[in-house]
């Protein structure tokens, strides 16, 4: 179908952005990419009274990559930031979950840190967000504010933006070294919605046993579900790790739900399954292995 | 509900083009009924099947997920743009050589996005190829045709440039 009636704005510089949220207020939605807005818009899903339409503000679209991690501007493509050596380089995982994106016609056009406002359970980019401990920054008339990823996902398709408020850029933070990434998913097509996708991180220490260990599971929470396992692997040589293990503690730390794709069971299994693999990629690559 | 209306400029197949539009209008919208450029079709109009794909300053975006006004000032090509003297391109005689395609509803999204694939990859792998038509949907061929096609159409590619 085609999308309801809405009052449109084109703004031209950040301020003007802000002014027309702070006036729109509840009624203001901003458009990015416009790979999930309008979608929902064209499915009468959504009906805002008024699109705030970011495209012409100029400065939203960085990618800086230090050696502290990836500040990504909220007009930035995705495939932009998959491209990047750069952002690669500071932060592994930005380009493994985002080959994992939908479609390439859609990452030209969608952005990372709509993903992150969206803020679909299902959706790779939040998890990435969570797992790193990384942080949305929200601004507005009033200011700014930075908001960490544990607090900035608060429910299915539910952040902590707030009305009047523009999410302008998403920092993505780096890993120490002797550590290492990796993102698994099992979708029922390729470029669908995983029905389980698991990011994991592992850090090494100076005799490359386990220092530090997590995951983020997609598709089986409200929000991105992130373990600790630390104390799972025990301090021990990533190369004996006893992964399967590992993998009971995940299982048994998420509450998936059952749908038309898949069983709560199956769920559970799945991600069980794919963070034992991605917590051995991830333990090959802090050892500087290619996985 | 009187909408309030938004003058675009495109440049459409290197013509520039005009239109008056409500700002909830989608660019594949806009190319069909307001340009009359009919060669972009419209499945699903939601994102997933990728019939209305065309090239947006060069690269491949679904217009069915773009608003017509995001768009003002920017370079659009569709189906109708990728002949050259009316001569079909390499992309285009490929696939009418391989037979990659029955009804042809699909074929204007595939030809745009494999155009711009084979651009930044004019070589290249099965997977690759296939990892490229992944998000374009055909219900006739069974897709062995349209991936016979995007090699075929590389070899023509690189034949022409030699």
């Amino acid at each position: 179908m085609k999308p309801p009636p809405f009052g449109y704005h084109g703004p031209a510089t950040l301020g003007e952005a802000l002014d027309v949220l702070a006036e729109t207020g509840p009624g203001g939605k901003v458009l990015a990419g416009g790979q999930s807005l309008i979608p929902l818009l064209n499915m009468r899903l959504a009906a805002p009274a008024h699109i705030i339409d970011v495209n012409r503000v100029p400065g939203l679209d960085g990618i800086e990559a230090r050696p502290s991690g990836v500040r990504v501007g909220a007009l930035a493509r995705h495939a932009a930031v998959e491209r990047s050596p750069e952002a690669a380089a500071a932060q592994p995982l930005l380009r493994q979950a985002l080959r994992l994106v939908a479609h390439p016609v859609i990452r030209n056009r969608g952005t990372v840190v709509g993903s992150l406002v969206h803020a679909d359970p299902a959706a790779e980019m939040p998890a990435v967000l969570a797992l790193l401990g990384g942080s949305v920054r929200l601004a507005s008339r009033g200011g700014e504010r930075e908001v960490p990823a544990a607090e900035f996902f608060t429910g299915p398709m539910e952040s902590a933006l707030r009305p009047g408020e523009l999410a302008v850029s998403a920092f993505f933070p780096a890993l120490p070294g002797r550590s290492g990434t990796a993102f698994h998913e099992v979708a029922r097509r390729h470029g669908d919605y995983a029905v389980a996708g698991v990011a994991a991180a592992v850090t090494l220490d100076e005799d490359f046993r386990i220092a530090a260990a997590r995951v983020a599971c997609v598709s089986v929470g409200p929000v991105p579900v992130v373990v600790d396992v630390t104390a799972a692997c025990g301090p021990r040589p990533a190369a004996s790790a006893d992964w399967a293990a590992v993998a009971g503690a995940v299982r048994d730390r998420i509450e998936p739900e059952g749908d038309i794709h898949a069983t709560a069971d199956y769920r559970r299994h799945l991600t069980g399954v794919l963070a034992a693999r991605a917590l051995r990629d991830a333990a090959s690559a802090a050892r500087g292995e290619e996985s | 509900m009187n909408e309030t209306r938004h003058h675009v400029t495109l440049t459409v197949n290197g013509v520039v083009r005009e239109a008056t539009v409500p700002g909830r209008r989608l660019l594949s919208d806009c190319l069909r009924h307001d340009l009359g450029l009919t060669g972009t079709h419209v499945g699903c109009e939601h994102g997933v099947c990728g019939a209305c794909t065309v090239l947006l300053d060069g690269e491949p975006v679904r217009s069915c997920l773009t608003l017509a006004v995001t768009v003002d000032g920017h370079e659009i090509t569709t189906v109708e743009g990728l002949a050259r003297d009316g001569e079909l391109s390499p992309v285009q005689r490929a696939f009418t050589e391989c037979h990659a395609l029955q009804c042809g509803f699909c074929t204007p999204g595939f030809l745009c996005t494999v155009t711009a694939f084979l651009r930044d990859n004019p070589a290249p792998t099965e997977e690759e190829a296939l990892e490229a038509v992944a998000g374009n949907l055909c219900r006739c061929t069974g897709y062995q045709n349209i991936l016979k096609a995007v090699h075929r159409a590389a070899e023509l590619q690189a034949e022409e440039d030699r």
